[in-house]
């Protein structure tokens, strides 16, 4: 199966942030070995969501605003795909994810083809 | 006749629909294909006799109509490798060699990637075998509600990936854990007088123990099951709410305390001592006279480290209370701060009636009726405010 698995930060990088050394190398270390996990192809980083653009078309008119389609703590913080047998091999990935354990989330969405 | 009938369906059921799912990989397909062979059996087997090896009988009459409804499907492309798949493996077809894969469907229907609703209309539509209708019926839901929640959670099965099998060692515990709480959680809303969905989550229980013996906490639960359900008789009169202190002892079902010590006896020889094995030693404490209060509040505290809830500690406290007196029972009460709950007020206000503390008393059992909608127990503590003012 093919998942887009989808991180939300939350709270995650301000309270990454405020961790010792130790623990944030720890953070990097985690994060580093879900990319090298076996059934993972990564994304581009996905910058701050304070500098993402919103795009709408209205009425053939091209209407932007500043920031993310949601609120800055509910915006997606970053996408990996990944190939697994199942959901519970999913869920084992994604409680690896250090957003996570700190105040934020992971969602697992199944691949879909709609046409 | 048609009483045999209707044990081999509830029997088999859960089992057929089990291997369907397990080899077509599509709950739908299997579902539509194990109610076709049922009811063809229904019509054929009253005439022709039930065939000597029913269960072979219903898989294999399933599985041509499964195969049937994927040849005649117009989505050709996945259908036929569906098919291919389920072709290539081969289903034993003797009764005694066709495996039980109810637990794999268990596991499936209550996995926690499932709202918990899902989960319990899930386990007593597969497992069960009861229709959407009657499901809807005794969650109090209109039935296409019902049916909308169960198509919603095989679509997902399916779409997100669900596993079909028992959980791995490391995962067992904490799937094991959950499938006991929907049971037990079917058995509660059955407990209030919907007896059909009691006697349903002890069937299951007892479907539960049979394939996994070796758990203190299956046990637990069937033998807790056992135990309260062998009061249900005595739990109302007239409609209204009779407290285990006035019930009418003779109309316990002994026969049902007894199986239920039975497997109680069995959890605690396996060295047993989780939450459900300690409720179940404390239901088969309260069938006993004299009750044994002591042990019961140990039981209690017992059950109080291990899972932290206020609502055990109340019931420590109705205990400490038989023990030590009602001004025991109140200081473990005031400590509690479960202000919004009504048994809370309603247990304060039985101690503090007690003591003869009128006014708090009254003051306690106005603050649990406003708390309560439902009808039987209102009424119990309208009486109670009654016989307090005279």
């Amino acid at each position: 199966m093919t998942y887009v698995m989808v991180i939300y930060q939350g709270d995650a990088q301000e309270r990454q942030a405020a961790l010792d050394e130790e623990e944030q190398k720890q953070v990097y270390a985690d994060y580093q070995a879900i990319n090298q996990t076996p059934g993972v192809t990564t994304m581009p980083p996905m910058g701050r969501p304070d500098n993402a653009t919103t795009v709408r078309v209205e009425g053939g008119k091209v209407l932007t605003t500043d920031g993310p389609f949601v609120g800055m703590k509910e915006a997606v913080g970053g996408l990996f795909i990944l190939e697994a047998d199942d959901l519970d091999a999913a869920i084992e990935v994604a409680a690896r994810v250090p957003a996570a354990r700190y105040g934020g989330a992971v969602e697992i969405r199944p691949s879909e083809v709609y046409w | 006749m048609v009483a045999s009938l209707q044990q081999v369906f509830r029997e088999e059921w859960g089992r057929v629909l089990a291997i369907l799912i397990g080899f077509l990989g599509d709950f739908d397909l299997a579902e539509e294909a194990a109610q076709e062979a049922f009811a063809i059996a229904a019509e054929r087997w009253p005439r022709d006799g039930i065939p000597s090896d029913p269960r072979a009988w219903l898989l294999r009459t399933a599985r041509n109509r499964a195969t049937d409804h994927v040849r005649r499907s117009r989505v050709l492309s996945s259908k036929l490798e569906l098919l291919a798949t389920s072709e290539r493996q081969q289903v034993p077809m003797t009764g005694a060699t066709i495996p039980d894969e109810r637990l794999e469907l268990i596991f499936t229907c209550c996995h926690p990637a499932l709202a918990l609703e899902a989960q319990v209309a899930l386990t007593l539509r597969t497992l069960g075998g009861l229709t959407t209708a009657e499901i809807a019926r005794a969650f109090l839901v209109p039935e296409p509600t019902m049916a909308q929640r169960l198509v919603r959670a095989k679509r997902k099965i399916k779409a997100a990936g669900i596993p079909f099998r028992v959980p791995p060692p490391h995962l067992l515990r904490e799937r094991l854990d959950a499938v006991l709480a929907v049971v037990y959680l079917i058995f509660n809303e059955g407990y209030g007088g919907r007896d059909e969905l009691a006697a349903e989550a002890i069937w299951l229980g007892r479907a539960l123990a049979q394939l996994i013996p070796d758990d203190p906490e299956v046990r637990g639960l069937l033998a807790l099951m056992l135990l309260h359900d062998s009061r249900r008789e005595t739990r109302f009169r007239d409609g209204e709410v009779v407290l285990l202190g006035a019930q009418d002892r003779s109309k316990w079902d002994t026969r049902q305390i007894a199986a239920g010590r039975a497997e109680l006896e069995g959890a605690l020889a396996l060295g047993g001592r989780g939450p459900y094995v300690l409720q179940a030693a404390i239901a088969s404490l309260h069938a006993e006279t004299p009750c044994d209060w002591v042990q019961i509040a140990a039981l209690y505290g017992e059950l109080y480290r291990l899972t932290g809830s206020p609502v055990v500690e109340l019931n420590r406290a109705i205990a400490v209370a038989e023990t030590e007196g009602p001004e025991g029972g109140l200081a473990i009460l005031d400590r509690l701060g479960l202000d919004d709950f009504r048994y809370l007020h309603s247990t304060r206000a039985e101690l503090l009636r007690r003591l003869g503390r009128t006014d708090e008393a009254r003051h306690a059992y106005l603050r649990a009726r406003d708390l309560t909608d439902d009808g039987a127990e209102r009424r119990f503590l309208e009486r109670r405010l009654t016989e307090l003012a005279t």
